[in-house]
C-alpha cells in the first residue's frame, strides 16, 4: 500500500529499513531533512546519531563505524560533498562498504539552491586522491531511490565499495506515492575491526602497491561487468539515441514519446548506474543510428563525454556524432528538449564530439 | 642466568637506559646489531633488577626476569 | 628487589621511530595499562598522521590509520557503534591540534566516550620538523627559521587546558616521558582515562610530552632534558580534571 512521502524522508527511512547503524553528517540545502528525519528516527530505535560538526567530521564518523562492520551513512550536497572526498578515498583504498547521498545542487562554490546534474564527474571518475571510482547509482523517482538504498549497500558490500546515490534536489524535496520495503536485521561485516584483532590488517608501510593495483583493476573490471544498470526503449531502429538520467532522464522519455507519436525514430537509454557506465546498453543501438544526444542539467556538459566515448567505441568504425543539451540546472519541460532536437536535427545545434 | 634479558636488535643506542641506570651498569658493546647500531650490555654483577632501564626504553630492548 | 617486567604481546614488535622518540615509551605504556585493566583484547586504536602512522606496523591489535587530523570523529563513530570495545585515539600535536582541532575539540565537546592520547613533541616530527602550534617561542623550525615568533603565529596552544576548564568531561591530563618517574606518573594518568572508558565516565584526555632528537637535533639525552628545561615549565605536568577534583 503505497504512502505519499517526501524524497528526503524516503531515502532516510529506506536507510533505517535496510539496517543503518550511524548516521553522521551536517545540514546542508537540498539534502537536510535526511539528517532531521534520522535525528530522531536512529535514536528511537536505540542507533548511532551524530550531527557532526562538519561534512569532513561526519565522513570520518562513518569510516569509524564502517571500519568496525556496520552499514552507516552521511548524506549532503555541493561543498558538503567536496569536504567528504579526502573520506571517501579512505573508504575506498581501506576496502570498506558504505554509502553516501549526494542531494545535487547547482553550481562551483557555494553555488545555488537549484537542482541539478553537475557532479557527474566527480562522483564518476573518483573526486578525491587517487584512482579509485565509487559505484554510482542515479534513481529516477523516489521508490527507485528508495530500491537504491538497500541495492546501494549490498553492492558496497559485495564487492567493498562505496556506492553513491547520485539524485537531485528536486527529488529530496518532491513527495510521490511509495512502498516501503520490510526492515533488515542489523548485521556485522566479517571484515570488521572488534577489538579482539580478529581480521588482520596489516600495516600501511607493509603493502604491496603493485599487488593491490591487480586486485583493483580486477575489483572495477568485475563491478563494470556484472552492475551495470539501466533503462532502454527503441534503440533497434533510431535515428537518434537520448541518453539522460535521473528526473531530467523521466522528462527526456516523455519528450521521446511525443517525438515518436509525431513521427520520428528516436529511443532512450536511462542510465541507473553512471559508474559503471551502461555501455552495454550502447551495443544495442542501431548500427546506422545518426547521433546520440544528452540531456543534463548542468553547464558544461558532463555525461556527453561518457556518451561520446561508448558510442564511438561501439561503433569504431562510423565516427558517431555526440551532442550535449545541457540544460544548467532543474529539470528540462519536455517541449524545450522536443524544439532543441529540431535544431539538432536541422544542424543548428553543433555535435561536442 | 640474567636478572634482565636483552634483545639486543631492537636496540637503537639511543642512551636513555644509560643514562638513568642507578648502578651505571649498562653500556654499549663492541659489536654492532643487524641496524648498524652498537646494542646495550648490562654488568650483571652491578644490576639490581630494578627495572628503570625496561621502563625508558622506547624500543622494548629488555625484559626483567 | 626485582619485578618482573616484560613488554605486552600486542606492542612487542621492532618499531620504526628514531632512536630516543617517546612515542615508544607511550606506546608500551597504554599497552600495559590496557593488559592490567584486562582489555588488551578488546581495544580498538585509530591511529594519526605523523610520527603515530609508525603504530601501524607496530601494534598487534585493531587499529585503522585515519586520516590527518580525523582520529578523535574516527574514534567517535568507532566508539558510536562498537560501545562495548575500548577505543583509543593516538594522535601526535601536528595531527590532534593542528589540522584536527575542529574533530578533537569536537569530541570533547560532545564528551564522546573515548580516550585520546596525544604525544606533543613540540613540531610535526614526521615531516621533517616544521613548526606545530605547540612549538615553544622562539623554537627554530623548518617554518619557523628564525625562530617563532609568537606575535605572527600565535601561542604555544594548550589544548588539555581548554577541554578541562570548559567542557564536561570525565578526565584530562598532561604526563611526560623524561625520567623513568614520571612516565610511572604519566602512566597512572593512562591507566585513570582508560578506566573513566571502562566506567563509561565520558572523555577523557592525556597529553604526553615527548622528545625529538632527531628534529630538535639533540641527543635522546639532550632532548629529554630540554623537556625538564624548557617544554614543562610551559605545559605543566599533572591532573587538571578528574573525579577526585570535582
Amino acid at each position: 500500500m503505497a504512502e505519499m512521502w517526501k524524497g528526503n524522508h524516503a531515502i532516510a527511512e529506506a536507510a533505517v529499513r535496510a539496517g543503518c547503524m550511524l548516521y553522521a553528517g551536517y545540514p546542508i540545502t537540498p539534502s537536510t531533512e535526511i539528517m532531521e528525519y534520522l535525528s530522531y528516527r536512529l535514536p528511537e530505535l536505540d542507533r548511532g546519531f551524530v550531527q557532526a560538526e562538519s561534512e569532513l567530521a561526519g565522513v570520518n564518523m562513518i569510516i569509524g563505524g564502517a571500519a568496525c562492520g556496520y552499514r552507516c551513512l552521511t548524506a549532503s550536497s555541493g561543498p558538503g560533498i567536496s569536504l567528504k572526498q579526502e573520506g571517501m578515498s579512505v573508504l575506498a583504498d581501506e576496502e570498506l562498504a558504505a554509502v553516501v547521498i549526494n542531494v545535487v545542487r547547482y553550481g562551483n562554490g557555494l553555488g545555488t539552491l537549484f537542482s541539478a546534474q553537475c557532479d557527474y564527474h566527480r562522483e564518476t571518475k573518483g573526486g578525491g586522491n587517487g584512482d579509485y571510482r565509487v559505484i554510482v547509482l542515479c534513481p529516477g523517482s523516489i521508490q527507485e531511490a528508495v530500491d537504491h538504498v538497500s541495492l546501494a549497500y549490498e553492492l558496497a558490500e559485495k564487492y567493498r565499495i562505496v556506492t553513491m546515490i547520485m539524485t537531485e534536489g528536486a527529488l529530496g524535496q518532491m513527495m510521490e506515492p511509495v512502498v516501503m520495503p520490510e526492515f533488515q536485521e542489523i548485521k556485522r561485516n566479517p571484515w570488521a575491526l572488534d577489538g579482539q584483532y580478529t581480521y588482520k590488517k596489516i600495516g600501511i608501510f607493509d603493502r604491496d602497491s603493485m599487488a593491490e593495483a591487480v586486485e583493483l583493476n580486477d575489483k572495477y573490471a568485475a563491478i563494470k561487468a556484472n552492475e551495470q544498470r539501466w533503462e532502454d526503449e527503441g534503440l533497434e531502429d533510431a535515428d537518434y539515441v537520448f541518453v539522460s538520467y535521473g528526473l531530467p532522464g523521466q522528462s527526456t522519455i516523455g519528450a521521446v514519446e511525443q517525438l515518436k507519436a509525431d513521427g520520428h525514430k528516436v529511443g532512450f537509454i536511462r542510465p541507473i548506474t553512471a559508474w559503471p557506465f551502461p555501455e552495454k546498453a550502447f551495443e544495442k543501438i542501431n548500427p546506422n543510428v545518426k547521433g546520440v544526444i544528452t540531456v543534463e542539467a548542468n553547464a558544461t556538459g558532463q555525461m556527453v563525454d561518457d556518451v561520446a566515448l561508448y558510442i564511438k567505441k561501439v561503433q569504431k568504425d562510423r565516427n558517431v556524432p555526440a551532442y550535449c543539451l545541457p540544460y544548467v540546472y532543474g529539470i528540462p519541460a519536455m517541449k524545450d528538449i522536443k524544439r532543441d532536437f529540431e535544431k539538432i536535427v536541422a544542424g543548428e545545434i553543433k555535435e561536442v564530439y | 642466568m640474567s636478572k634482565v634479558q636483552i634483545f639486543a636488535d631492537r636496540c637503537k643506542e639511543c642512551g636513555l637506559c644509560v643514562a638513568h641506570c642507578p648502578k651505571d651498569a649498562i653500556t654499549f658493546a663492541e659489536e654492532i646489531n643487524a641496524a648498524g647500531y652498537r646494542p646495550v650490555t648490562i654488568d650483571d654483577d652491578k644490576c639490581i633488577a630494578c627495572g628503570i632501564c625496561y621502563v625508558t626504553c622506547p624500543d622494548g630492548v629488555y625484559e626483567v626476569k | 628487589m626485582a619485578v618482573k617486567r616484560k613488554v605486552p604481546a600486542i606492542i612487542d614488535k621492532p618499531m620504526n621511530f628514531c632512536p630516543g622518540c617517546g612515542h615508544g615509551i607511550v606506546a608500551r605504556v597504554i599497552c600495559e595499562c590496557l593488559e592490567e585493566l584486562g582489555q588488551d583484547n578488546n581495544v580498538i586504536f585509530p591511529i594519526g598522521v605523523g610520527c603515530s602512522s609508525n603504530l601501524g606496523g607496530g601494534f598487534t591489535a585493531d587499529r585503522f590509520h585515519c586520516p590527518h587530523g580525523r582520529a578523535s570523529a574516527v574514534a567517535t563513530g568507532m566508539k558510536r557503534v562498537s560501545p562495548e570495545n575500548i577505543v583509543i585515539s593516538y594522535q601526535g600535536d601536528g595531527d590532534a591540534y593542528s589540522i584536527g582541532i575542529a574533530e578533537t575539540m569536537n569530541a570533547a565537546y560532545r564528551n564522546e566516550k573515548i580516550t585520546v592520547i596525544t604525544v606533543n613533541n613540540t613540531n610535526f616530527g614526521m615531516t621533517g620538523g616544521q613548526m606545530s602550534w605547540t612549538t615553544m617561542p622562539d623554537q627554530k623550525t623548518t617554518t619557523s627559521q628564525l625562530g617563532r615568533d609568537c606575535s605572527i603565529t600565535g601561542a604555544p596552544i594548550k589544548f588539555p587546558e581548554m577541554v578541562a576548564s570548559q567542557f564536561d568531561v570525565a578526565y584530562v591530563a598532561r604526563g611526560s616521558v623524561h625520567t623513568p618517574a614520571e612516565i610511572n606518573k604519566t602512566k597512572k594518568y593512562i591507566k585513570k582515562a582508560i578506566q573513566a572508558q571502562i566506567d563509561g565516565e565520558g572523555y577523557s584526555l592525556v597529553e604526553v610530552l615527548s622528545p625529538c632528537p632527531v628534529n630538535w637535533g639533540m641527543t635522546p639525552v639532550q632532548a629529554m632534558n630540554r623537556l625538564r628545561d624548557d617544554v614543562v615549565p610551559y605545559y605543566p605536568l599533572g591532573e587538571l580534571k578528574s573525579k577526585e577534583a570535582k
